[in-house]
């Protein structure tokens, strides 16, 4: 039990950054709730992103207490209730700068996977 | 703090209830989703959650990311050890039960260090900067201090924020006819505000006070003098109080709770150093004389100096007095002392003996460690299944080990509390362990923050002690070991029964230790209730007079003591009668004078010095201190004879070397005396002093205003109070009468110190003793349970009961051995510590080794016979089969 948690951990480590700006990007233009979340990051991505729920959970809570996204309560039109989660303004104007984070971090990583190209890069 | 804990708990569990809905409507919503892709319910049912994941894991994993994790494992922990324990409460009773004793014994004796040696004086502040202050001798001897002296050093000292003057003075109390004594003390007027206390009523005493000849008959009375005798009159200030005949005006009421400053009493009142004369037992005005030393004091240092700057300091300032003064300060210093070794209380006193109730209660929470270690050990391997089964779902084994630490602060948490308790109603038990004496008497334990504090730091290390072992045993259990059961030898001993086996024999060599000691410490007070101090303890009675603050000069008081002698004499049933100076075995000390004897030259640099009495004709034979040669004084060696002296065996040893000294000459205080007999050695401060030379002078010869008088009677000492004091009205109204005392209660007073020892001893021996043999008895019960299918299978192949009964008995006996022998080889080097307790009994002493022996034996056999008996009821095919 102890070391598959470790595992989740580890992941949730690795993807953190990356998941936070996911779900920041997605949750731009609509409201949505963690299912609708992880179905939207999936179709977005082609199918080839799946977000884990062990880490998808962790992360929203992890924003929410930040302040970056807001999350309430509401009725869905298939029935359950869903707890809907909203970018905060605060939120909003974190993903300017973790858009750029990340360019710069897929130029580094490009740069690694591939140096002559990255050097000739303007 | 707990409204705070609650509402945290009430977030936590409102957050998990929505993360709870949150994954179900996750689920429902994947589910709907695979419904409208075409599959079934069921497939769709197990498609969301093969997708979804592990719920549990997803849960804590989210959990985890809102923090406060270790609180709620904590919580967690406490409900499980809580429940562990309940589910075993014969075990937890014991568990807390020994703990109690050794954490509250421990607590017990913290909190009398704290409150008679640290912290002895209740409401007095900044005490961590108070010592005590005393004059010396060249050559390291002790003495009082001049009033005169004492203001040098107020005024000219830096680095002392008070210098405090106090004297003891035991003063006649009047209201109405009725005289009762009462003790209190003359102190210098910033007394109470250097003390830091505030008045219940009224104020204390003012700068002025310390000036003028009697000049302020002013009084503070204690809250208990205020409550008790004047019924807590709230018009009490500006009332007069008669004081030694001297009517006092009460100006305060002191604060409650503050009992004075001197460790084992409880002052009922306080004067101002202006009225020393009416409280000195002499009479003499002693405020403008330098040379007249009677005061002992305290120092309050300033913030952040130390005692060695301070007594650097002082020592300076005495220095220079020594050079101003040098016919009155030649060879004078001062020293000061921290509280607990206040050198004029009873702190001093009691110091040791309270060091060493510390170090027997660290051996007594050691024992009852060993003893709950044991338990948690037989209860470990019982719950090893549990342990495995924990382990193999993956729980931590640090987590485990925490839950096993858990479970040991839970009982010492528990024990503790209860030692506290226990502690909170021993505070007063020091004052009851002493003989009954006719002040207050008063020396409390004191529970204040820092004993909490050390007690909780008792608590954490009997845990680790106890849990520890335990602990790390049970984290190292092997999922493979799950199924195998273990089965553990009775005779041989290997693995945990080994280690059970060693605590035993380290707790039956703690006990023998302390059953060493107290078998010492008891057989001297034994020797001391017999011993003879060299004078009568049976049929004398005594009692004592002040006559200088009841208008007598040194004429009317012979005049009166003769007619009172004579009216004594007369009384029937009374054998003889004689004055003195004091008595034996008193507080009030003998004077002490330079000597010097002809034909004996003393050692270069070295001025003999000896003791001396002033007594009365008659005094030998009343005290029944038999005259070996000479004779006795009479009334005609009066003041206008030749100055005689009567010496003791030793003296004549040490300066005749035997000879006969009848008829030489003794030089006393510069004046010489003819020695006219020899009178028996006898103790004459306490039973420990080593014998000493000491003389008799005649009371006529050397009078002082302070006298006592002996009877040798066989009236009981009711009767003759009432008998005496018939006597005294009828020679005078107004003397106060004081109670008559027998010599054999004078005597017992001074064996306080091996009292308390003896009790202390005997009473945490005693439970170090209970101790071990319920850890033996526990020990040889797991062992015989343990190993039913070996003692089965013996029976079965031919052994009988007393031979099973043998085998368990001997195993039992052959560990308290071992523990014999080792305390025995502790006791050999370490039981000279009590020498100062012990009188005339070695600190090896063989018949107190044998008898701590015999009873460790019983002991050891009384805790294993019934495990063995039940070894013997063991039915071999029961035994086998299972």
């Amino acid at each position: 039990m102890a070391a598959r948690k470790s595992q989740y951990q580890d992941r949730i480590q690795i993807l953190q950054g990356t998941l936070d700006m996911l779900i920041l990007q997605t949750l731009q233009w609509a409201p949505r709730h963690g299912y609708a979340l992880s179905k939207a990051i999936r179709t977005n991505s082609g199918e080839i992103i799946r977000v884990d729920t062990g880490s998808l959970y962790p992360a929203l809570r992890r924003l929410e207490r930040k302040g970056w996204i807001a999350a309430e309560w509401k009725a869905s039109d298939q029935g359950p209730r869903v707890r809907v989660y909203r970018l905060t303004r605060i939120g909003r104007r974190q993903l300017i700068p973790q858009r750029s984070h990340w360019k710069h971090l897929t130029a580094a990583i490009a740069g690694i996977l591939d140096p002559a190209n990255a050097r000739s890069a303007p | 703090m707990s409204w705070a804990f609650w509402n945290w708990g009430r977030r936590r569990s409102r957050r998990n209830r929505e993360l709870k809905e949150e994954i179900q409507s996750h689920l429902a919503l994947a589910e709907r989703d695979a419904l409208d892709s075409g599959r079934t319910q069921s497939e769709a049912r197990s498609a969301a959650r093969r997708e979804f994941g592990n719920r549990t894991l997803v849960e804590e994993a989210t959990r985890d990311s809102w923090g406060g994790r270790w609180l709620s494992d904590l919580l967690q922990d406490l409900r499980i050890g809580a429940r562990m324990l309940l589910r075993n409460p014969g075990f937890s009773l014991l568990a807390v039960l020994c703990l109690t004793l050794g954490i509250g014994a421990n607590a017990a004796v913290f909190s009398w260090i704290e409150g008679v040696l640290l912290r002895p004086y209740p409401l007095v502040a900044h005490q961590d900067r108070m010592s005590a202050l005393v004059g010396t001798l060249r050559g390291g001897d002790r003495d009082d201090m001049s009033w005169l002296d004492f203001q040098d050093l107020q005024r000219r000292s830096n680095l002392a924020d008070a210098v405090i003057a106090e004297k003891i003075a035991g003063a006649t109390l009047s209201i109405g006819d009725r005289a009762e004594k009462a003790m209190g003390s003359v102190v210098s007027a910033n007394y109470f505000s250097a003390l830091g206390l505030h008045m219940a009523l009224g104020r204390g005493f003012e700068p002025e006070e310390n000036t003028g000849r009697n000049a302020h008959p002013v009084v503070v009375i204690s809250y208990q003098l205020w409550q008790e005798r004047y019924h807590g009159d709230p018009a009490i200030i500006g009332k007069t109080q008669r004081l030694n005949n001297v009517p006092h005006t009460i100006i305060g009421v002191a604060p409650q709770g503050f009992y004075g400053t001197f460790v084992g009493y409880a002052w009922q009142f306080w004067v101002p150093i202006s009225m020393q004369q009416t409280f000195d037992y002499s009479g003499a005005y002693k405020l403008e004389d330098r040379g007249a030393r009677w005061i002992e004091g305290f120092v309050v240092a300033r913030p952040g100096v130390s005692r060695q700057q301070l007594q650097q300091e002082l020592s300076a300032i005495a220095a220079r007095l020594e050079a101003e003064y040098p016919e009155t300060n030649r060879g004078r210093g001062v020293q000061l002392y921290p509280l607990w070794e206040t050198p004029f209380n009873n702190a001093g006193a009691l110091g040791p003996t309270l060091v060493i109730a510390l170090s027997i209660v660290m051996f007594v929470l050691l024992i009852a460690c060993a003893n709950v270690g044991n338990l948690l050990l037989v209860r470990a391997s019982s719950r090893r299944h549990e342990m495995t089964l924990r382990l193999a779902l993956g729980a931590g084994r640090a987590r485990l080990l925490k839950q096993v630490i858990t479970e040991g602060l839970i009982l010492s948490g528990l024990a503790a509390a209860a030692g506290l308790v226990l502690a909170w109603w021993c505070r007063n038990l020091l004052v009851h362990l002493l003989p009954p004496r006719g002040t207050p008497f008063r020396l409390a334990g004191q529970l204040d923050w820092r004993v909490f504090a050390l007690t909780a730091g008792v608590c954490i290390f009997a845990t680790v002690l106890f849990a520890l072992v335990p602990a790390l045993q049970s984290s190292r259990a092997q999922i493979t070991d799950a199924l195998r059961s273990e089965s553990s030898g009775v005779v041989g001993g290997r693995g945990k029964t080994w280690f059970r086996s060693t605590l035993v024999v380290v707790q039956v060599s703690l006990s023998f230790l302390l059953l060493v000691g107290a078998g010492l410490v008891l057989r001297s007070l034994n020797r001391l209730r017999t011993a003879s101090p060299g004078f009568s303890t049976a049929q004398v009675v005594t009692t004592s007079f002040t006559f200088a603050p009841f208008g007598y000069d040194a004429a009317r008081a012979r005049n009166f003591e003769d007619d009172l002698l004579a009216r004594v004499q007369a009384l029937p049933g009374v054998e003889s009668a004689s004055w003195s100076r004091s008595v034996p075995f008193t507080f009030l000390s003998y004077s002490s004078a330079p000597i010097a004897v002809d034909g004996y030259q003393p050692p270069r640099d070295q001025q003999p010095t000896a003791n001396f009495s002033e007594v009365s004709p008659g005094y030998f034979s009343t005290m029944g201190i038999p005259l070996l040669s000479g004779r006795d004084f009479t009334r005609s060696d009066d003041e206008n004879a030749q100055p005689v002296a009567i010496v003791n065996e030793l003296m004549v040893q040490k300066y005749w070397r035997g000879a006969d000294p009848i008829g030489q000459r003794l030089q006393s205080n510069g004046k010489w005396l003819q020695v006219i007999g020899v009178a028996r050695l006898s103790k004459y401060f306490n039973f420990m002093e080593a014998p000493q030379a000491f003389f008799y002078v005649p009371l006529r010869q050397n009078f002082g205003m302070l006298a006592s008088l002996e009877i040798r009677t066989a009236t009981p000492p009711q009767a003759m109070t009432t008998l005496l004091a018939r006597e005294i009205r009828a020679l005078d109204q107004s003397l106060p009468v004081y109670e008559a005392i027998p010599m054999r209660e004078v005597v017992n007073r001074s064996m306080a110190a091996p009292q308390v020892a003896v009790t202390l001893l005997t009473v945490f021996g005693s439970l170090a003793l209970v101790l071990s043999a319920i850890g033996l008895y526990a020990v040889m019960s797991y062992a015989v349970s343990q190993g039913t299918r070996e003692l089965g299978l013996r029976m079965a192949l031919g052994a009988r009961a007393p031979d099973l009964l043998r085998m368990v008995v001997g195993r039992g006996l052959a560990l308290t051995g071992g523990g014999v022998v080792l305390g025995a080889a502790a006791a050999f080097g370490s039981t000279r510590l009590l020498g100062y307790l012990l009188y005339q009994v070695s600190p090896r002493d063989p018949f107190v080794f044998g008898a701590a022996f015999a009873v460790m034996t019983i002991v050891a056999l009384v805790s294993t016979i019934l495990p063995a008996w039940r070894a013997t009821r063991i039915d071999p095919v029961r035994a086998l089969q299972s």
